[in-house]
């Protein structure tokens, strides 16, 4: 039998987890002390949404997996994540923008989450909330001081938004996961999120001086269903390297 | 031992980052039970991702045991969503003291109005002639301020 909600928490974890592993590459080679602290910490948040979220979806599984099980023990191809969250930092406007994105994302999709039937998920929901309300404020800031800044700055973050923005699609895409829990009230209809997304993002990008590019098509792998970028294999070897080297290491 | 006294215990176990504030006056236990033998102590994490809570749930543990209970289950709950509203004035105070200005009201109504707009009172002479450094600071629950009036930089508490 299917296991939707094990599924659909899953991707919660997953997007959060990689997206945290990510962010975390910037310590230490932050553009200035405070903002390496400020994407830290923020990359912390992630990972403590990840470790929240994997918890309940090992309960949700009901195999006795744990969230470090979840985290380390799973091969690429059982990853759920979004694209989005896996591309690379490659510089600070690309982080950013991508950053944005999923910020905005994340806000509209668990707004509407604290409204779901499964208490659990209401209930991390609205904890989260509160971490994404700043991230998004955060994103939000920067990207105005990007795309209104100089000549340069603008430069780079429209080849961010013109490359990242093939990823977005796949943010809002209804399957039979996310129509099972749609069923039960457990989730919202994508379709709604993204009305929502779209328009908080236009508003950003006219005040930035940014543009949505035209006729860009979406990435066609579905990596809801596992299939990822090459990006995924080289964030698992090192996000995974210590326990699959040592098992059950401890300290 | 009764459900009070345990919670009065708990008093004694700090935050291992702001050791002025235990755990019991930050809102992180929320409750405790006694069923038989067993002592429930549930708690709730300040952020998703605070480092310290793993330290907290061994030092819950290792005071009530201690005192000689054995047997007792930690259990984290996430709702209701923990907010420095919970702080008391005394717990306020006690973090002025320290050096860190406390957190005023929550308010998420208007939360993309920027942070570096926020005015936030200097913990050592009082002044709100202050200016942001950052929001993010040492901590997930601290942001950096530097007060223009006698010249100390400062952390504040923030509010969530």
């Amino acid at each position: 039998m299917n296991n939707f909600l094990f599924e659909f928490i899953l991707r919660l974890g997953d997007d959060n987890l990689i997206l945290g592993h990510r962010l975390s590459e910037w310590c230490g080679h932050g553009p200035y002390l405070e903002e390496d602290i400020a994407l830290t910490n923020i990359a912390l948040d992630h990972i403590g949404q990840a470790s929240a979220w994997l918890k309940l979806a090992g309960n949700a599984e009901g195999k006795n997996r744990s969230e470090d099980d979840l985290a380390y023990k799973r091969i690429e191809r059982e990853f759920v994540n979004l694209q989005l969250v896996e591309q690379p930092n490659t510089d600070f406007a690309y982080t950013i923008i991508r950053q944005l994105f999923f910020d905005v994302y994340q806000l509209y999709l668990y707004d509407e989450l604290t409204k779901s039937s499964n208490e659990e998920v209401a209930a991390l929901s609205a904890k989260s909330l509160k971490e994404i309300k700043y991230h998004v404020r955060h994103a939000k800031e920067w990207a105005l001081r990007l795309g209104d800044g100089t000549k340069e700055s603008n430069r780079r973050a429209q080849i961010a938004v013109n490359d990242l923005w093939r990823y977005t699609h796949e943010m809002f895409v209804t399957d039979d996961v996310v129509e099972a829990l749609i069923k039960e009230r457990a989730a919202p209809d994508l379709a709604s999120i993204k009305i929502k997304w779209e328009e908080m993002i236009s508003q950003i990008f006219n005040e930035a001086k940014l543009f949505i590019p035209e006729n860009e098509p979406p990435i066609i792998l579905n990596s809801r269903k596992g299939v990822h970028s090459e990006n995924l294999g080289h964030i698992l070897a090192e996000l995974q390297f210590l326990p699959r080297t040592y098992p059950d290491a401890n300290w | 031992m009764d459900k009070e006294k345990i919670i009065n215990l708990l008093k004694d176990v700090q935050d291992p980052e702001v050791p002025v504030l235990d755990v019991v006056s930050m809102g992180v236990v929320r409750d405790v039970k006694i069923e038989q033998a067993r002592t429930i102590v549930t708690i709730t994490p300040t952020y998703t991702g605070c480092p310290a809570m793993n330290t907290i749930e061994k030092d819950i543990v290792d005071k009530l045991k201690s005192v000689g209970i054995e047997k007792v289950e930690i259990k984290t709950v996430f709702s209701p969503a923990w907010t420095t509203d919970w702080l008391s004035e005394e717990t306020k105070q006690k973090l002025r003291d320290y050096g860190i200005a406390p957190p005023g009201k929550t308010d998420e109504s208007d939360f993309l109005q920027s942070f570096f707009t926020k005015k936030v009172e200097c913990p050592f002479c009082g002044s709100d002639n202050t200016k942001v450094t950052s929001e993010f600071g040492s901590t997930a629950c601290k942001s950096l301020h530097f007060c223009s009036e006698c010249s100390q930089p400062f952390e504040h508490f923030k509010c969530i």
